[in-house]
Protein backbone atom coordinates (compact mmCIF):
# COMPACT_ATOMS: atom_id res chain seq x y z
CA UNK A 1 0.00 0.00 0.00
CA UNK A 2 1.21 3.73 -0.17
CA UNK A 3 2.43 5.17 2.99
CA UNK A 4 1.89 8.80 4.05
CA UNK A 5 2.49 10.83 6.81
CA UNK A 6 0.72 14.11 7.92
CA UNK A 7 2.39 17.30 7.47
CA UNK A 8 3.19 19.44 10.44
CA UNK A 9 -0.05 20.74 11.51
CA UNK A 10 1.18 24.51 11.50
CA UNK A 11 1.92 23.54 7.89
CA UNK A 12 -1.00 22.77 7.18
CA UNK A 13 -2.08 25.62 8.95
CA UNK A 14 -0.38 28.17 7.08
CA UNK A 15 -1.96 26.62 3.64
CA UNK A 16 -5.68 27.86 4.65
CA UNK A 17 -4.90 30.81 6.32
CA UNK A 18 -7.16 32.89 4.32
CA UNK A 19 -10.17 30.37 4.66
CA UNK A 20 -13.08 31.00 6.97
CA UNK A 21 -14.73 27.28 6.35
CA UNK A 22 -12.92 24.31 5.33
CA UNK A 23 -13.45 20.89 4.11
CA UNK A 24 -11.29 17.92 5.41
CA UNK A 25 -11.46 14.68 3.13
CA UNK A 26 -9.79 11.26 4.82
CA UNK A 27 -9.40 8.67 2.60
CA UNK A 28 -10.58 4.94 3.43
CA UNK A 29 -8.01 3.34 1.42
CA UNK A 30 -4.13 2.73 2.48
CA UNK A 31 -4.26 5.85 4.48
CA UNK A 32 -6.25 4.45 6.99
CA UNK A 33 -4.66 1.78 7.62
CA UNK A 34 -1.39 3.36 7.83
CA UNK A 35 -3.22 5.81 10.06
CA UNK A 36 -2.63 8.39 8.17
CA UNK A 37 -5.52 9.93 7.12
CA UNK A 38 -8.87 7.63 7.97
CA UNK A 39 -11.87 8.60 9.63
CA UNK A 40 -9.78 9.25 13.22
CA UNK A 41 -7.45 11.30 11.88
CA UNK A 42 -9.38 13.72 9.72
CA UNK A 43 -11.49 14.34 12.65
CA UNK A 44 -8.28 14.74 15.07
CA UNK A 45 -6.99 17.25 12.38
CA UNK A 46 -10.44 19.50 11.92
CA UNK A 47 -10.79 19.24 16.17
CA UNK A 48 -6.68 20.92 15.98
CA UNK A 49 -7.17 23.25 13.24
CA UNK A 50 -10.55 24.62 15.32
CA UNK A 51 -8.91 24.69 18.42
CA UNK A 52 -5.17 26.41 16.60
CA UNK A 53 -7.76 29.35 15.07
CA UNK A 54 -9.51 29.84 18.10
CA UNK A 55 -6.52 30.76 20.07
CA UNK A 56 -5.80 32.97 17.55
CA UNK A 57 -9.18 35.01 17.46
CA UNK A 58 -9.69 34.03 13.86
CA UNK A 59 -12.35 30.64 13.66
CA UNK A 60 -12.40 28.00 11.87
CA UNK A 61 -15.65 26.24 10.31
CA UNK A 62 -15.05 22.80 9.52
CA UNK A 63 -16.76 19.87 7.81
CA UNK A 64 -15.71 16.65 7.07
CA UNK A 65 -16.08 13.43 4.78
CA UNK A 66 -14.35 10.12 4.61
CA UNK A 67 -14.14 8.90 0.84
CA UNK A 68 -14.13 5.17 -0.08
CA UNK A 69 -11.05 5.51 -1.78
CA UNK A 70 -10.11 9.31 -3.69
CA UNK A 71 -7.46 7.47 -5.95
CA UNK A 72 -11.14 6.84 -7.90
CA UNK A 73 -12.99 9.70 -9.16
CA UNK A 74 -16.49 8.27 -8.90
CA UNK A 75 -15.93 8.39 -4.90
CA UNK A 76 -15.01 11.68 -5.14
CA UNK A 77 -18.14 13.15 -6.90
CA UNK A 78 -20.32 12.15 -3.66
CA UNK A 79 -19.57 14.48 -1.73
CA UNK A 80 -19.89 17.75 -4.70
CA UNK A 81 -22.70 18.85 -2.00
CA UNK A 82 -20.43 19.58 0.49
CA UNK A 83 -17.75 21.45 -1.26
CA UNK A 84 -19.46 24.08 -2.86
CA UNK A 85 -19.49 26.78 -0.12
CA UNK A 86 -16.31 26.18 1.76
CA UNK A 87 -12.90 27.97 0.67
CA UNK A 88 -10.77 25.50 0.69
CA UNK A 89 -10.44 21.45 0.69
CA UNK A 90 -7.82 19.66 2.83
CA UNK A 91 -7.27 16.17 1.56
CA UNK A 92 -5.94 13.47 4.26
CA UNK A 93 -4.88 11.34 1.04
CA UNK A 94 -1.92 10.26 -0.93
CA UNK A 95 -0.86 12.76 -3.58
CA UNK A 96 -3.40 10.85 -6.00
CA UNK A 97 -6.44 11.83 -3.95
CA UNK A 98 -5.22 15.57 -3.80
CA UNK A 99 -5.07 15.81 -7.58
CA UNK A 100 -8.34 13.90 -8.22
CA UNK A 101 -10.22 16.78 -5.53
CA UNK A 102 -8.44 19.27 -7.45
CA UNK A 103 -9.53 18.11 -11.24
CA UNK A 104 -12.62 17.63 -10.31
CA UNK A 105 -13.40 21.27 -8.38
CA UNK A 106 -11.21 23.11 -10.49
CA UNK A 107 -12.18 26.63 -8.29
CA UNK A 108 -11.42 25.52 -5.17
CA UNK A 109 -8.27 26.04 -3.26
CA UNK A 110 -6.92 22.31 -2.25
CA UNK A 111 -4.49 21.30 -0.28
CA UNK A 112 -2.53 18.44 1.11
CA UNK A 113 -2.28 17.49 4.64
CA UNK A 114 0.21 14.38 4.12
CA UNK A 115 3.67 13.85 2.64
CA UNK A 116 2.86 10.31 0.20
CA UNK A 117 6.24 8.31 1.26
CA UNK A 118 6.85 5.22 -0.33
CA UNK A 119 5.32 2.30 -1.06
CA UNK A 120 5.25 -0.53 1.13
CA UNK A 121 3.91 -2.81 4.37
CA UNK A 122 3.70 -2.76 8.15
CA UNK A 123 6.51 -5.26 9.88
CA UNK A 124 4.88 -4.20 13.53
CA UNK A 125 2.52 -1.97 14.55
CA UNK A 126 3.47 1.39 13.87
CA UNK A 127 6.49 0.70 11.59
CA UNK A 128 6.28 0.90 7.47
CA UNK A 129 8.88 -0.06 5.31
CA UNK A 130 9.23 1.03 2.24
CA UNK A 131 9.43 -2.32 -0.42
CA UNK A 132 9.26 -1.20 -3.80
CA UNK A 133 10.24 1.74 -6.28
CA UNK A 134 7.83 0.98 -9.17
CA UNK A 135 10.15 0.48 -11.67
CA UNK A 136 7.80 -0.86 -13.88
CA UNK A 137 10.00 -4.15 -14.54
CA UNK A 138 10.06 -6.41 -11.64
CA UNK A 139 13.40 -8.38 -10.94
CA UNK A 140 12.34 -10.10 -7.73
CA UNK A 141 12.96 -13.47 -9.46
CA UNK A 142 16.68 -12.93 -9.51
CA UNK A 143 17.27 -11.22 -6.08
CA UNK A 144 15.56 -13.88 -4.35
CA UNK A 145 12.46 -11.69 -3.73
CA UNK A 146 14.23 -9.09 -1.90
CA UNK A 147 14.21 -5.12 -4.08
CA UNK A 148 17.74 -4.24 -4.92
CA UNK A 149 15.82 -1.06 -6.87
CA UNK A 150 14.45 0.61 -3.56
CA UNK A 151 16.45 -1.27 -0.53
CA UNK A 152 19.36 -0.61 -1.74
CA UNK A 153 20.38 3.09 -1.33
CA UNK A 154 22.65 2.70 -4.46
CA UNK A 155 20.12 0.86 -6.54
CA UNK A 156 22.90 -1.59 -7.30
CA UNK A 157 21.52 -4.72 -9.43
CA UNK A 158 25.46 -6.43 -8.98
CA UNK A 159 25.86 -5.86 -5.46
CA UNK A 160 26.70 -5.54 -2.65
CA UNK A 161 28.91 -2.59 -2.93
CA UNK A 162 31.96 -2.21 -1.22
CA UNK A 163 29.95 0.37 1.98
CA UNK A 164 28.42 -3.28 3.00
CA UNK A 165 29.35 -4.23 6.58
CA UNK A 166 27.89 -5.92 9.24
CA UNK A 167 24.85 -6.61 7.21
CA UNK A 168 23.66 -3.12 7.45
CA UNK A 169 24.04 -0.23 4.34
CA UNK A 170 26.53 2.35 4.15
CA UNK A 171 24.30 5.20 4.66
CA UNK A 172 23.29 4.15 8.12
CA UNK A 173 23.66 1.52 11.12
CA UNK A 174 19.50 1.46 11.07
CA UNK A 175 19.24 0.09 7.24
CA UNK A 176 19.85 -3.26 6.23
CA UNK A 177 21.91 -3.55 3.43
CA UNK A 178 19.31 -5.00 0.77
CA UNK A 179 22.66 -6.69 -0.67
CA UNK A 180 23.25 -8.43 2.38
CA UNK A 181 19.76 -10.23 2.73
CA UNK A 182 20.20 -10.98 -1.22
CA UNK A 183 22.86 -13.22 -0.39
CA UNK A 184 21.45 -14.48 2.56
CA UNK A 185 18.72 -15.76 1.02
CA UNK A 186 19.92 -17.22 -2.70
CA UNK A 187 22.90 -18.96 -0.31
CA UNK A 188 19.21 -20.74 1.85
CA UNK A 189 18.00 -21.22 -1.35
CA UNK A 190 21.28 -23.11 -2.91
CA UNK A 191 21.47 -20.53 -5.51
CA UNK A 192 24.59 -18.28 -5.30
CA UNK A 193 25.65 -19.07 -8.76
CA UNK A 194 22.28 -16.49 -9.98
CA UNK A 195 24.28 -14.02 -8.21
CA UNK A 196 26.96 -14.47 -10.29
CA UNK A 197 25.29 -13.70 -13.64
CA UNK A 198 26.12 -10.15 -14.85
CA UNK A 199 22.59 -8.32 -14.24
CA UNK A 200 22.46 -5.96 -17.47
CA UNK A 201 21.53 -2.31 -17.21
CA UNK A 202 18.11 -1.35 -15.95
CA UNK A 203 15.32 -0.15 -18.94
CA UNK A 204 14.18 3.04 -16.73
CA UNK A 205 12.23 4.18 -19.77
CA UNK A 206 9.72 1.62 -17.89
CA UNK A 207 9.80 3.87 -14.90
CA UNK A 208 9.10 7.18 -14.14
CA UNK A 209 12.26 8.30 -16.55
CA UNK A 210 10.10 7.29 -19.28
CA UNK A 211 7.89 10.34 -18.25
CA UNK A 212 4.36 9.85 -16.96
CA UNK A 213 2.71 6.27 -17.10
CA UNK A 214 -0.49 4.68 -17.93
CA UNK A 215 -1.54 1.37 -17.68
CA UNK A 216 -4.68 0.24 -20.35
CA UNK A 217 -6.81 -2.89 -20.09
CA UNK A 218 -8.82 -2.61 -23.21
CA UNK A 219 -10.81 -5.42 -21.93
CA UNK A 220 -12.00 -4.31 -19.53
CA UNK A 221 -12.66 -0.76 -20.76
CA UNK A 222 -16.26 0.74 -21.04
CA UNK A 223 -17.53 2.43 -23.96
CA UNK B 1 43.65 -5.73 -26.10
CA UNK B 2 46.63 -3.19 -25.67
CA UNK B 3 45.83 0.13 -24.63
CA UNK B 4 48.14 3.33 -24.36
CA UNK B 5 48.41 2.97 -20.73
CA UNK B 6 51.73 3.01 -19.25
CA UNK B 7 50.12 1.21 -16.15
CA UNK B 8 49.04 -1.35 -18.20
CA UNK B 9 52.49 -1.81 -20.03
CA UNK B 10 53.96 -1.53 -16.79
CA UNK B 11 52.00 -4.55 -15.01
CA UNK B 12 51.84 -6.64 -17.97
CA UNK B 13 55.95 -6.82 -17.92
CA UNK B 14 55.46 -8.22 -14.57
CA UNK B 15 56.39 -5.09 -13.32
CA UNK B 16 55.33 -4.63 -9.14
CA UNK B 17 53.28 -0.93 -9.48
CA UNK B 18 52.74 1.51 -7.42
CA UNK B 19 50.10 3.93 -7.38
CA UNK B 20 49.08 6.94 -5.71
CA UNK B 21 46.00 8.91 -5.00
CA UNK B 22 45.42 12.55 -5.33
CA UNK B 23 41.91 14.27 -3.85
CA UNK B 24 41.34 17.54 -5.70
CA UNK B 25 40.12 20.34 -4.17
CA UNK B 26 37.39 22.26 -3.05
CA UNK B 27 38.04 25.25 -5.36
CA UNK B 28 38.95 25.93 -8.81
CA UNK B 29 42.70 26.19 -8.53
CA UNK B 30 44.57 23.70 -9.63
CA UNK B 31 47.81 24.90 -7.75
CA UNK B 32 47.76 22.46 -5.35
CA UNK B 33 47.51 19.33 -7.37
CA UNK B 34 49.76 20.63 -9.60
CA UNK B 35 52.40 20.81 -7.26
CA UNK B 36 51.45 17.17 -5.81
CA UNK B 37 51.84 15.94 -9.10
CA UNK B 38 55.42 17.23 -9.42
CA UNK B 39 56.06 15.95 -6.14
CA UNK B 40 54.90 12.24 -6.81
CA UNK B 41 55.74 12.16 -10.41
CA UNK B 42 58.96 9.84 -9.90
CA UNK B 43 58.48 8.19 -7.19
CA UNK B 44 54.60 6.26 -8.80
CA UNK B 45 53.39 5.41 -11.76
CA UNK B 46 50.14 6.44 -12.51
CA UNK B 47 47.66 8.34 -9.81
CA UNK B 48 44.50 7.97 -9.35
CA UNK B 49 41.98 11.67 -9.46
CA UNK B 50 39.15 11.15 -6.58
CA UNK B 51 35.64 11.52 -8.27
CA UNK B 52 34.08 13.69 -5.57
CA UNK B 53 35.03 11.51 -3.21
CA UNK B 54 32.64 10.44 0.17
CA UNK B 55 30.74 12.49 -2.14
CA UNK B 56 32.16 16.14 -1.52
CA UNK B 57 31.81 18.61 -4.08
CA UNK B 58 35.41 19.04 -5.67
CA UNK B 59 37.27 20.24 -8.61
CA UNK B 60 36.58 17.82 -11.42
CA UNK B 61 38.16 14.72 -11.56
CA UNK B 62 38.78 14.62 -15.29
CA UNK B 63 39.68 18.27 -15.49
CA UNK B 64 42.39 17.38 -12.36
CA UNK B 65 43.61 14.46 -14.26
CA UNK B 66 44.43 17.00 -17.78
CA UNK B 67 46.35 19.14 -14.66
CA UNK B 68 48.21 16.17 -13.73
CA UNK B 69 48.89 14.50 -16.81
CA UNK B 70 50.42 18.44 -17.86
CA UNK B 71 52.62 17.38 -15.18
CA UNK B 72 54.20 14.57 -16.53
CA UNK B 73 52.50 11.85 -13.97
CA UNK B 74 49.99 9.51 -15.88
CA UNK B 75 46.49 9.88 -14.17
CA UNK B 76 44.03 6.88 -13.48
CA UNK B 77 40.33 8.94 -13.37
CA UNK B 78 37.80 8.01 -11.07
CA UNK B 79 34.34 7.55 -12.19
CA UNK B 80 31.62 6.94 -10.14
CA UNK B 81 27.98 6.04 -10.82
CA UNK B 82 26.39 8.70 -8.14
CA UNK B 83 26.56 11.55 -9.90
CA UNK B 84 25.73 10.79 -13.81
CA UNK B 85 23.94 8.96 -15.73
CA UNK B 86 24.92 6.97 -19.34
CA UNK B 87 24.41 10.00 -21.15
CA UNK B 88 26.64 11.55 -19.42
CA UNK B 89 29.29 9.16 -18.49
CA UNK B 90 29.63 8.34 -21.92
CA UNK B 91 30.05 11.88 -22.90
CA UNK B 92 32.55 12.51 -20.23
CA UNK B 93 34.75 9.97 -20.74
CA UNK B 94 34.70 10.40 -24.21
CA UNK B 95 36.37 13.83 -23.35
CA UNK B 96 38.75 12.52 -21.02
CA UNK B 97 39.84 10.07 -23.78
CA UNK B 98 40.35 13.27 -26.06
CA UNK B 99 42.58 14.68 -23.68
CA UNK B 100 44.62 11.56 -22.99
CA UNK B 101 43.87 10.08 -20.09
CA UNK B 102 44.41 6.43 -20.60
CA UNK B 103 43.37 4.71 -17.32
CA UNK B 104 39.89 4.16 -15.70
CA UNK B 105 38.75 3.71 -12.15
CA UNK B 106 34.88 2.42 -12.53
CA UNK B 107 32.89 2.49 -8.82
CA UNK B 108 29.62 3.17 -7.42
CA UNK B 109 30.93 5.78 -5.15
CA UNK B 110 29.84 6.85 -1.85
CA UNK B 111 26.52 7.58 -1.13
CA UNK B 112 25.81 11.59 -0.96
CA UNK B 113 24.32 11.53 2.35
CA UNK B 114 27.66 12.04 4.40
CA UNK B 115 29.10 14.36 1.95
CA UNK B 116 28.13 18.06 1.62
CA UNK B 117 25.04 17.91 -0.88
CA UNK B 118 23.16 15.56 1.34
CA UNK B 119 19.95 16.43 -0.33
CA UNK B 120 21.23 15.81 -3.32
CA UNK B 121 19.58 13.52 -6.12
CA UNK B 122 21.40 10.68 -6.62
CA UNK B 123 21.87 8.89 -9.95
CA UNK B 124 22.84 5.05 -9.95
CA UNK B 125 21.42 4.69 -13.38
CA UNK B 126 24.31 2.03 -14.42
CA UNK B 127 26.13 0.30 -11.24
CA UNK B 128 29.74 0.00 -11.29
CA UNK B 129 29.94 -3.72 -12.92
CA UNK B 130 27.79 -2.73 -15.69
CA UNK B 131 30.09 0.40 -16.45
CA UNK B 132 33.43 -2.16 -16.19
CA UNK B 133 31.77 -4.03 -18.86
CA UNK B 134 29.91 -1.24 -21.20
CA UNK B 135 32.96 0.05 -20.71
CA UNK B 136 35.22 -2.94 -22.10
CA UNK B 137 32.39 -3.23 -24.98
CA UNK B 138 33.02 -0.08 -26.19
CA UNK B 139 36.65 -0.08 -26.46
CA UNK B 140 36.86 -3.66 -27.85
CA UNK B 141 33.98 -3.57 -29.80
CA UNK B 142 33.58 -0.25 -30.36
CA UNK B 143 29.78 -0.52 -29.39
CA UNK B 144 28.12 2.47 -27.40
CA UNK B 145 26.28 1.74 -23.94
CA UNK B 146 23.22 1.58 -26.44
CA UNK B 147 24.76 -0.81 -28.92
CA UNK B 148 24.69 1.56 -31.61
CA UNK B 149 28.46 1.33 -33.34
CA UNK B 150 31.10 4.11 -32.66
CA UNK B 151 32.30 4.86 -36.14
CA UNK B 152 35.76 5.94 -35.38
CA UNK B 153 38.06 7.00 -32.63
CA UNK B 154 36.70 4.67 -29.76
CA UNK B 155 38.14 5.28 -26.43
CA UNK B 156 40.60 2.47 -25.13
CA UNK B 157 40.58 3.27 -21.93
CA UNK B 158 42.69 0.65 -19.44
CA UNK B 159 40.07 -0.65 -16.65
CA UNK B 160 39.99 -0.80 -13.37
CA UNK B 161 37.85 -1.45 -11.01
CA UNK B 162 37.70 -1.51 -6.62
CA UNK B 163 37.87 -4.03 -4.03
CA UNK B 164 37.31 -4.22 -0.80
CA UNK B 165 38.00 -7.32 1.14
CA UNK B 166 36.89 -5.92 4.46
CA UNK B 167 33.21 -5.08 3.22
CA UNK B 168 30.34 -8.15 3.73
CA UNK B 169 29.77 -11.03 3.28
CA UNK B 170 33.22 -11.67 3.33
CA UNK B 171 32.79 -15.15 1.32
CA UNK B 172 31.41 -12.98 -1.18
CA UNK B 173 33.70 -10.59 -1.88
CA UNK B 174 35.98 -12.70 -3.97
CA UNK B 175 33.08 -13.77 -6.00
CA UNK B 176 32.37 -10.00 -6.78
CA UNK B 177 35.66 -9.43 -7.68
CA UNK B 178 35.45 -12.44 -10.25
CA UNK B 179 32.25 -10.74 -11.74
CA UNK B 180 34.39 -7.83 -12.52
CA UNK B 181 36.68 -9.35 -13.71
CA UNK B 182 34.21 -11.20 -15.92
CA UNK B 183 32.86 -8.21 -16.50
CA UNK B 184 36.28 -6.64 -17.99
CA UNK B 185 38.40 -5.45 -15.36
CA UNK B 186 41.91 -5.03 -15.98
CA UNK B 187 43.54 -3.96 -12.64
CA UNK B 188 41.99 -3.51 -9.14
CA UNK B 189 42.66 -1.47 -6.29
CA UNK B 190 42.24 -2.75 -3.03
CA UNK B 191 40.56 -0.99 -0.24
CA UNK B 192 43.01 0.15 2.48
CA UNK B 193 44.17 -2.67 4.14
CA UNK B 194 45.10 -2.72 8.28
CA UNK B 195 43.65 -6.25 8.72
CA UNK B 196 46.29 -8.32 7.06
CA UNK B 197 45.01 -11.20 8.10
CA UNK B 198 41.75 -11.11 6.83
CA UNK B 199 43.92 -9.51 3.17
CA UNK B 200 45.75 -12.66 3.35
CA UNK B 201 42.62 -14.79 3.28
CA UNK B 202 41.19 -13.03 0.52
CA UNK B 203 44.15 -13.42 -1.90
CA UNK B 204 44.08 -17.11 -0.38
CA UNK B 205 40.38 -17.35 -2.17
CA UNK B 206 41.79 -15.17 -5.85
CA UNK B 207 44.31 -17.38 -5.94
CA UNK B 208 41.80 -20.48 -5.41
CA UNK B 209 40.06 -19.46 -8.58
CA UNK B 210 42.89 -18.14 -10.28
CA UNK B 211 41.98 -14.82 -10.11
CA UNK B 212 45.41 -13.34 -9.97
CA UNK B 213 46.31 -14.72 -13.27
CA UNK B 214 43.24 -12.76 -15.01
CA UNK B 215 43.68 -9.22 -13.43
CA UNK B 216 46.38 -7.36 -11.96
CA UNK B 217 45.92 -6.85 -8.01
CA UNK B 218 47.10 -3.68 -6.47
CA UNK B 219 46.77 -3.59 -2.50
CA UNK B 220 45.77 -0.47 -1.09
CA UNK B 221 47.36 1.45 2.15
CA UNK B 222 47.03 4.00 3.80
CA UNK B 223 49.02 5.91 6.34
CA UNK B 224 47.58 6.92 9.47
CA UNK B 225 48.61 10.21 11.00
CA UNK B 226 47.06 9.77 14.28
CA UNK B 227 45.60 7.02 16.86
CA UNK B 228 41.96 9.16 16.15
CA UNK B 229 42.57 9.16 12.58
CA UNK B 230 43.21 5.32 13.13
CA UNK B 231 39.72 5.14 15.14
CA UNK B 232 37.86 7.03 12.97
CA UNK B 233 38.40 4.78 10.11
CA UNK B 234 37.66 1.62 13.14
CA UNK B 235 33.96 3.33 13.90
CA UNK B 236 32.92 5.41 11.49
CA UNK B 237 33.49 4.38 8.20
CA UNK B 238 31.42 1.58 7.26
CA UNK B 239 33.67 -1.36 5.03
CA UNK B 240 36.81 -0.74 6.61
CA UNK B 241 38.25 -2.96 9.16
CA UNK B 242 41.33 -1.05 11.44
CA UNK B 243 42.51 -3.91 14.43
CA UNK B 244 42.84 -2.58 17.74
CA UNK B 245 46.88 -3.22 18.11
CA UNK B 246 47.08 -0.49 15.03
CA UNK B 247 45.16 2.15 16.92
CA UNK B 248 47.54 1.31 19.83
CA UNK B 249 50.40 1.37 18.41
CA UNK B 250 49.75 4.65 17.17
CA UNK B 251 48.28 5.92 20.68
CA UNK B 252 51.24 4.72 22.44
CA UNK B 253 53.79 6.08 19.77
CA UNK B 254 56.39 9.01 20.83
CA UNK B 255 55.53 10.41 17.14
CA UNK B 256 52.76 9.32 15.70
CA UNK B 257 53.01 10.59 12.20
CA UNK B 258 56.43 8.56 11.96
CA UNK B 259 54.78 5.20 13.39
CA UNK B 260 52.17 6.05 10.94
CA UNK B 261 54.74 6.20 8.11
CA UNK B 262 56.46 3.21 9.65
CA UNK B 263 53.66 0.66 9.92
CA UNK B 264 52.50 1.82 6.57
CA UNK B 265 56.22 0.45 4.87
CA UNK B 266 56.03 -2.25 7.07
CA UNK B 267 52.64 -3.22 5.49
CA UNK B 268 53.86 -2.68 1.89
CA UNK B 269 57.03 -5.01 2.36
CA UNK B 270 54.58 -7.84 3.71
CA UNK B 271 52.01 -6.94 0.68
CA UNK B 272 54.98 -7.37 -1.62
CA UNK B 273 55.48 -11.37 -0.72
CA UNK B 274 52.07 -12.09 -1.23
CA UNK B 275 51.40 -14.34 -3.66
CA UNK B 276 48.77 -12.87 -6.92
CA UNK B 277 49.07 -8.93 -5.47
CA UNK B 278 51.01 -6.76 -8.90
CA UNK B 279 51.29 -3.95 -7.00
CA UNK B 280 50.78 -1.48 -4.10
CA UNK B 281 48.14 1.73 -3.96
CA UNK B 282 49.04 4.00 -1.44
CA UNK B 283 45.93 6.09 -0.52
CA UNK B 284 47.43 8.93 1.90
CA UNK B 285 45.27 11.33 2.85
CA UNK B 286 45.81 14.91 2.29
CA UNK B 287 49.20 13.79 3.08
CA UNK B 288 50.64 13.14 -0.55
CA UNK B 289 53.90 14.22 0.75
CA UNK B 290 54.77 11.57 2.43
CA UNK B 291 54.66 9.39 -0.33
CA UNK B 292 58.09 9.35 -1.71
CA UNK B 293 59.33 8.42 1.28
CA UNK B 294 57.21 5.33 1.71
CA UNK B 295 57.77 4.29 -1.99
CA UNK B 296 61.58 4.38 -1.37
CA UNK B 297 62.04 2.95 2.19
CA UNK B 298 59.97 0.32 1.03
CA UNK B 299 62.34 -0.56 -1.58
CA UNK B 300 60.09 0.59 -4.56
CA UNK B 301 62.49 3.30 -5.71
CA UNK B 302 63.51 4.19 -8.75
CA UNK B 303 60.54 3.44 -10.45
CA UNK B 304 60.91 1.47 -13.55
CA UNK B 305 60.74 2.98 -17.04
CA UNK B 306 58.33 1.65 -19.89
CA UNK B 307 58.10 3.07 -23.43
S1 LIG C 1 12.03 -4.65 -8.80
FE1 LIG C 1 10.79 -2.87 -9.37
S2 LIG C 1 8.67 -3.57 -9.33
FE2 LIG C 1 9.90 -5.13 -8.30
S3 LIG C 1 9.75 -4.59 -6.14
FE3 LIG C 1 11.57 -3.56 -6.92
S4 LIG C 1 10.92 -1.55 -7.62
FE4 LIG C 1 9.09 -2.79 -7.30
S1 LIG D 1 25.55 -1.15 1.52
FE1 LIG D 1 24.13 -2.60 0.57
S2 LIG D 1 22.16 -1.53 0.49
FE2 LIG D 1 23.71 -0.01 0.93
S3 LIG D 1 24.26 0.82 -1.05
FE3 LIG D 1 25.71 -0.83 -0.67
S4 LIG D 1 24.80 -2.66 -1.56
FE4 LIG D 1 23.19 -1.11 -1.43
Amino acid sequence: MIIAQQKPIKDIAEMIADCKKVLLVGCAGCVTVCLAGGEKETEILAAALRIMRRLQDNPLETVTYVATRQCDPEYIATMDNLVKDVDAIISLACGVGVQYIAERYHDKWVVPALDTKFIGGSKVHGVWEEKCGLCGDCVLHRTGGICPIIRCSKSILNGPCGGSQYGKCEISKDVDCAWQLIYDRMKALGRLDKLMEIQPPKDWSKSRDGGPRKAIREDVMIG
Amino acid sequence: MKTESKLQKLLDSGHFAVTAEIGPPKHASAHGIRHHAHMLKNYVDATNITDCQTAIVRLSSIAAAVHIRDCGLEPIVQMTCRDRNRIAIQSDLLGAYSLGIRNLLCLSGDHQKFGNEPSAKNVYDIDSIQLIYLMRRMRDEKLFFSGEPIKEHEPRFFIGAVANPFADPFEFRVARLEKKVEAGAEFIQTQCIFDMERFERFMEMVRERGIHERVHILAGVTPLKSWRAAKYLQTSVSGMIVPDDIVERLKKAEDPKREGIEICIEQIKHIRNIPGVHGVHIMAIAWEEVVPEIVERSGLYPRPKVE
